[in-house]
């Protein structure tokens, strides 16, 4: 019987398997950030052990911080403490740190790909769970806890139950305005929150194969969303691409000689599932969410389901989701007034995401009872976008360009949405409270969202294309 | 560095009766900005323990005196979104030493394990029976025990498997910590290293 592309990734990374328990499986990079390491260090500290092998971490601070100047120090003490003590274990242990204001700076899974040490056929952790937009470059990587985080610093591998396997196959032709958000949204509406739950998932089909790399990312990233422990999809021309010339990768006569082996690493033609699932991009239309779990989103133009829709299990928690949200069964969104916008996070941060904001904001200005900003995934995204001038679309649009960082994603430094209002947000997760106490967030694409700019009410992008 | 060992549990138990409660309910995101694990429990739950002018909601099971004990029981799905270990940190550091649901996330599981929380999935069924027990008495007590891997019902005596793969089982049994294990297994960790280099 083949294998899948997970199998042979796996595989290839066992170290020992433990009889009737985990694998120990041997990690290639370690990425870490500010909020979920410290403990970790510590942890190493009072081992009295050194860290193995320091060359496969690369830190950077993101979460944490201010997305305005940059330059000063971080007033709020608590996220100042993290992003220095983040520096000084980095400086004590020798791993390469791209601090705030560094030119290499940004979120985390931004970074890794942009600067070529995200690599098909790695083995990747992060202490953070959208780890699996790696996935996206044909990696096995996905989110650990800050215990895993101690003993990728003690041994360079986690002890891991390996993960059924489950595909999920797009096929056919995306309409205009429909993106990949868009299309993982809608895997999320079919699957639910808790569908991929165990598995991990390799996403293939014809749809897939012609997006960008930065679109599969998108898809990769949200994988963690349907309870996945990651997703993947099989490096092509496309990957490889992008990654020819990045800082970090194989350069010159090595890379010719990788992308040989690369091009090995797909599913084989015999492989088994765990579970399959199909569906046809003709289905997928603008998505955004309405309810308080990613699970729980619709086209832009359905309604809200009626109560009588839903399981009779499943109805309080539907309810309560509802309630917290301020929406009724069976209502319609599209047109409803929403005064937050955010634009970023390591699911739609990258420059592909801003030239999408551009293509609908260009030559408009935003209605007036929005407020919006735009916070780039890195430093390399800000040059970009600057090069490009959309800064001065986003400006002439009168929306802010930000700084790098997580941002209202998880709302940790002052980018809250305050209590009470609706955020359009290009960020993966709408938890209660998630961009701040309060807040309520309806998930969407960045066309969505600058429709919605435009409209100052939940829009529809194809009306603005 | 050894851990606590697990032993047999018996306590009445805090009902939590909602599907989906992501690690942000559990801690939110601004609590996280300690550079310890202590102190994580009195901000458990924070927002829905805590009105938005910060008075404790009394309806909110964790304020509600009648419920007591060392067992959470929660709706299915427990512990989805971000992996942040702070939730199991914030869930011992209240006291709690076993999560009860009919579904859990992931990466939730494996931080629980990791910190000594026992994580028992057990079917919608039991789980039900547990809830509707405890809405009868709310001092109903459960007792959980690792070695035959069961959770029973006191008052009645029904009880229910649960599944825990044997290497963790052994860990929390004999309090065994996984770094020092792979610590242990550096050497072999450079074999393979090597092994690697040699093929490619
Ligand atoms: S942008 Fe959001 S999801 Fe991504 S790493 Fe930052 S906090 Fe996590």
């Amino acid at each position: 019987m083949g294998k899948t592309l997970f199998d042979k990734i796996w595989d290839q990374h066992v170290v020992t398997q433990i009889e009737e328990g985990p694998s120990i499986l041997y990690i290639d990079r370690q990425f870490i950030h500010e909020v979920t390491s410290p403990q970790a260090f510590t942890g190493i500290k009072n081992r009295k052990i050194d860290i193995f092998r320091p060359d496969q971490i690369t830190a950077t601070a993101d979460h944490n911080i201010p997305t305005i100047n940059q330059h000063l120090p971080i007033k709020e003490e608590l996220s100042r403490i993290q992003v220095e003590t983040l520096q000084k274990n980095c400086e004590k242990h020798n791993i390469t740190h791209y601090g705030v204001g560094h030119e290499s700076n940004g979120i985390v899974h931004i970074i890794g790909p942009e600067m070529g040490y995200t690599l098909p056929g790695m083995t990747i952790v992060c202490g953070d769970s959208h780890t699996s937009t790696h996935g996206a470059f044909g990696t096995v990587a996905f989110g650990v806890g800050t215990s895993e985080i101690e003993m990728v610093f003690a041994s360079q591998c986690v002890l891991q139950p390996k993960p059924k396997k489950m595909r999920i196959n797009i096929n056919g032709e995306l309409e205009k305005g429909v993106s990949s958000k868009d299309v993982i949204l809608y895997v999320l509406s079919k699957l639910s929150s808790s569908g991929g739950t165990g598995y991990f998932i390799e996403f293939a089909g014809t749809t897939i194969e012609k997006l960008t790399m930065e679109a599969r990312m998108t898809i990769c990233n949200m994988s963690i969303e349907l309870g996945a422990r990651g997703g993947l999809i099989a490096p092509d021309q496309i990957t490889f691409n992008y990654i020819k010339g990045r800082k970090f990768a194989p350069q010159g006569k090595d890379f010719d000689k990788t992308i040989a082996k690369w091009k090995a690493l797909k599913t084989d033609v015999d492989a088994v599932f765990d579970a399959e699932f199909t569906y046809n991009a003709n289905d997928i239309a603008p998505m955004i969410t309405y309810g308080t779990n990613p699970g729980m989103g619709m086209s832009v133009t359905d309604s809200i389901p009626d109560l009588s829709e839903v399981n009779e299990s499943a109805k309080a928690s539907f309810l309560k989701s509802l309630d917290y949200m301020g929406f009724k069964p069976g209502e319609k969104l599209k047109g409803k007034q929403t005064n937050y916008i955010f634009v970023g996070s390591c699911t739609n941060g990258r420059i592909e995401d801003l030239r999408a904001v551009a293509k609908i904001v260009k030559g408009r200005k935003k209605a007036s009872n929005i407020k919006m900003y735009i916070v780039p995934g890195s430093k390399a995204v800000e040059r970009q976008a600057v090069e490009e001038g959309l800064d001065k679309i986003f400006k002439e649009a009168d929306i802010q360009f930000r700084q790098p960082g997580c941002s209202s994603c998880l709302a940790m430094n002052e980018d809250k949405i305050p209590n009470g209002e609706y955020c359009v947000s290009t960020s993966n997760r709408n938890f209660e409270g998630r961009q701040g106490p309060g807040s309520k967030t309806i998930l969407a694409s960045p066309l969505t969202a600058a429709a919605t700019a435009i409209a100052g009410t939940l829009a529809d992008p194809r009306d603005y294309l | 560095m050894p851990t606590e060992k697990f032993n047999t549990i018996e306590s009445s138990a805090v009902p939590i009766n909602i599907e989906n409660i992501d690690t942000d309910q559990i801690i939110p995101a601004r609590f996280l900005k300690s550079t310890s694990k202590e102190g994580f429990g009195k901000n458990l739950f924070r927002d829905w323990r805590y009105d938005n002018k910060n008075q404790p909601s009394n309806d909110f099971p964790l304020n509600d005196s009648k419920f007591l004990g060392t067992i959470l029981i929660a709706a299915k799905n427990f512990g989805c979104g971000s992996s942040r270990e702070h939730a199991a940190w914030a869930i011992a550091d209240y006291g709690f030493r076993v999560v009860v649901s009919s579904f859990f996330a992931d990466i939730f599981k494996n931080n629980a394990l990791n910190n000594g929380i026992l994580p028992v999935q057990i079917s919608e069924a039991f789980l039900e029976k547990m809830f509707n027990e405890i809405e009868k008495d709310t001092t109903t007590k459960f007792v959980v025990d690792l070695h035959t891997q069961t959770i029973k019902i006191a008052s009645t005596d029904e009880s229910e498997f649960f599944e825990i793969n044997k290497y963790k089982k052994d860990c929390l049994l004999n309090g065994y910590d996984d770094i020092d294990y792979l610590i242990s297994k550096r050497y072999e960790i450079e074999a393979f290293e090597n092994n690697r280099e040699l093929s490619n």
